[in-house]
């Protein structure tokens, strides 16, 4: 096993500042922020990753992972969230091949705030062209490429859109930079 | 409904200012240091604890003076700071059966294994004032030590229920509803019935305790067992897969022991009620394992005829931080409120005031 | 870490158990003679948090919540050992000497000497006034058979 490395320095004010990048992102879709530029999670979890997980995952978040048993020991100790298959995952870290985004947690009409939350590694994100997105917290539109997004994504977002208000958001996360892609966001080729 | 009013600020900041000045009373005597309290109104801080849902010594002992001894305003203080830390998780159950006992009483069996132990109790003291404790600095004798120590002791109802006269409780290790985590609803499973009374208003849960030994409810209860002491609690940290031992707390522990009379299912037998709080609160504990007793009434097919068996009643109003929240918010201004029930008032009299007149005439 | 989930070490468990019941000015005090530990790392700075502390419906039946505690916990690695500490209150300089310890400890180059001036010495005190509680209680315990003599 490699070498455990720590979380944020300072607990409080790191995860304070994660969370409002993480609600930047949420709030305005597709808008690229930043986050966990300072950590140095195990390979293959990227900063970002590192940061959302830290952030939002603790022990009332089931989590699953696909990152490896170093990703596992690191997440286990520092978020101390319990380890689940990804149907049964508050949070999906996904950084080889995702799982579909109709086998993760949907939520119900009643409580559809259990939807799963997917943070999706990819390897490049760049503002200004590809997707075009449309949707609540986007006044006409907004561009955002993502390069290596899984085979398929667009037509499977476009039926978990149509779940609403039921169904997954996901998190997009490349090195220490993040977007976020909430269940109400339209996405068109570009 | 209130509505929120602009305005005051000067009045309300002078007010707290003079709360605080009441607070520390009158400067010429000295002040009261949080470890005092801590030390010499033990009671005062188990209970906050309990009806704090927090354990530690120190922060409830904080919330007594803030609060100048007010106890449910030092409650609340407790509970809105908990909401302040992350939770780390869950201990592994305690274990009371190796309780390191101060005290340990049965008022069914008098020679039982491991002795009748008295411990720090107001028992047998005869409450007249003691004038001497207004005198400060008397040094009192130290309390007697015996030279062959006492040792942990099994539960009077593991006797009983090892004879089969002793109704067996469901050994099953499932995962308890939190109250901390969903909001009530019901009908409430016996752990979260068992949650909300440990922490419920001891004020509440004596009454309602009392309630069925005078005839509200038809209980005939028996105290098998107190016993007071600290256990281990043992924690598994996720990142270490084994449980290890955060260190020790103050519990009390009550066991009812209930007649039964049997059902199609199962012989005529004892059951119990049980109370289990922070600290030493043995008139809570007790009050507990009654009122447990009562809403149990449902699952043992007895007939629901008394206040302390209605869960809904019981739950619902037994939390003195959500009754003094609710109570307490009818001081607020309700000036709309008042406005249009006042309007109302004055309309209906003067069609009665009509009305009258009209029949008169 | 996987090696101490399935097989914690029963020492461990004791040191652990005895660091989280000593007090942090006790720990420095034993530590204050023996040569300097190294410069260690936090993974985890001292971070104080709740514990839901659960019972047992009479004592043997299914778990309930009884109320939370403040636990403390730190994780701190000193070279190749991961010291790991949770500690009932909210005593960080406590939490902290006991990650430490708990590294420094499965070092065995470091641990008979940690063991006998440290561990040893906090175990006997802590076992010396549970000893003297339980003797004030059994000078509480009531003699029946006194009764029976008199009659």
């Amino acid at each position: 096993m490699s070498a455990l490395t720590p979380g944020f320095a300072d607990p409080v004010l790191g995860a304070q500042a994660a969370f409002r990048a993480v609600l930047e992102a949420m709030s305005r879709p597709g808008r690229i922020v930043t986050a966990g530029s300072a950590l140095r999670p195990p390979a293959p979890m990227n900063q970002a990753a590192a940061a959302v997980l830290l952030t939002l995952a603790d022990a009332d978040t089931p989590l699953a992972q696909d990152a490896g048993a170093d990703a596992e020991a690191w997440l286990r100790f520092h978020c101390g969230a319990p380890l689940v298959a990804p149907g049964a995952a508050s949070f999906v870290l996904a950084t080889g091949a995702a799982p579909a985004l109709a086998s993760l947690v949907q939520g119900s009409e009643e409580e559809p705030q259990n939807g799963a939350t997917l943070i999706l590694q990819v390897a490049a994100l760049v503002a200004g062209e590809g997707w075009r997105l449309t949707g609540p917290g986007i006044e006409t539109e907004h561009r955002l490429r993502v390069d290596g997004a899984p085979e398929g994504f667009l037509a499977a977002w476009a039926a978990n859109r149509a779940g609403f208000p039921c169904g997954v958001d996901v998190v997009l996360c490349a090195g220490d930079r993040l977007a976020a892609l909430p269940r109400t966001v339209s996405i068109a080729e570009s | 409904m209130y509505v929120a009013v602009k305005g005051g600020e000067r009045a309300i900041s002078a007010a707290h200012a003079w709360l605080e000045e009441t607070r520390r009373g009158d400067a010429a005597v000295p002040e009261l240091t949080v470890v005092q309290i801590e030390q010499q109104m033990g009671l005062a801080v188990d209970r906050v604890m309990a009806e704090g849902s927090c354990h530690d010594r120190f922060l409830a002992a904080l919330a007594i003076k803030q609060a100048k001894g007010d106890l449910i305003e030092a409650a609340f203080l407790l509970r809105a700071y908990r909401t302040t830390l992350p939770r780390f998780g869950a201990s592994e159950p305690l274990d009371t059966a190796a309780m390191r006992l101060r005290r340990r009483i049965s008022a069914t069996y008098k020679d039982l294994p491991g002795g009748q132990v008295l411990g720090p109790t107001f028992d047998y003291t005869h409450r007249l004032l003691d004038f001497a404790l207004a005198a400060e600095g008397v040094e009192r004798a130290a309390a007697p030590e015996a030279p062959t120590p006492v040792e942990s002791a099994p539960r009077v109802t593991e006797l009983l229920a090892r004879e089969g006269l002793m109704q067996r409780e469901v050994a099953e290790d499932a995962e308890p509803g939190d109250l901390t985590r969903q909001p009530l609803t019901f009908p409430a499973e016996r752990p979260v019935r068992l949650q909300n009374l440990a922490r419920g208003d001891e004020g509440f849960l004596l009454a309602l305790g009392y309630s069925t030994q005078r005839g509200y409810g038809n209980a005939h209860p028996f105290v098998g067992e107190i016993r007071v002491g600290h256990v281990t609690v043992e924690f598994t940290p996720p990142e270490l897969g084994f449980p290890i031992e955060l260190g020790e707390i103050g519990v009390t522990e009550c066991q009812m022991v209930n007649q039964f009379k049997g059902s199609r299912t199962e012989p005529p037998q004892f059951t119990r009620g049980y109370g289990l709080v922070f600290g030493h609160g043995e008139r809570r504990a007790m009050a507990m394992s009654l009122v447990d007793r009562g809403l149990r009434a449902a699952e043992l097919g007895e007939d629901i005829t008394a206040p302390a068996q209605n869960a809904e009643f019981v739950l619902y109003h037994s939390d003195n931080i959500e009754a003094t929240g609710f109570v307490e918010h009818l001081k607020l201004p309700h000036y709309v409120d008042f406005q249009s029930e006042l309007e109302n008032l004055r309309t209906i009299r003067r069609s009665a005031e009509a009305a009258i007149q009209e029949a008169a005439e | 870490m996987t090696q101490t989930a399935t097989n914690p070490d029963p020492e461990r468990r004791h040191w652990m158990a005895v660091l989280a019941r000593a007090g942090a000015a006790e720990i420095t005090d034993l530590l204050a003679p023996l040569p300097a530990l190294p410069a260690f790392e936090h993974l985890r700075p001292p971070e104080t948090g709740l514990v839901m502390v659960r019972g047992r419906a009479g004592g043997d039946g299914a778990p309930f919540n009884l109320g939370e505690m403040t636990v403390t916990r730190c994780a701190v690695r000193l070279g190749e050992a991961v010291g790991h500490a949770y500690v009932a209150g909210r005593d960080k300089v406590q939490a902290e000497l006991a990650a430490l310890l708990d590294a420094a400890l499965q070092d065995p180059a470091r641990r008979d000497a940690l063991m006998d001036s440290v561990i040893a010495p906090l175990a006997a005190r802590q076992q010396a006034a549970r000893e003297a509680e339980a003797r004030r209680a059994a000078a509480t315990k009531v003699d029946f058979l006194a009764m029976q003599t008199i009659r």
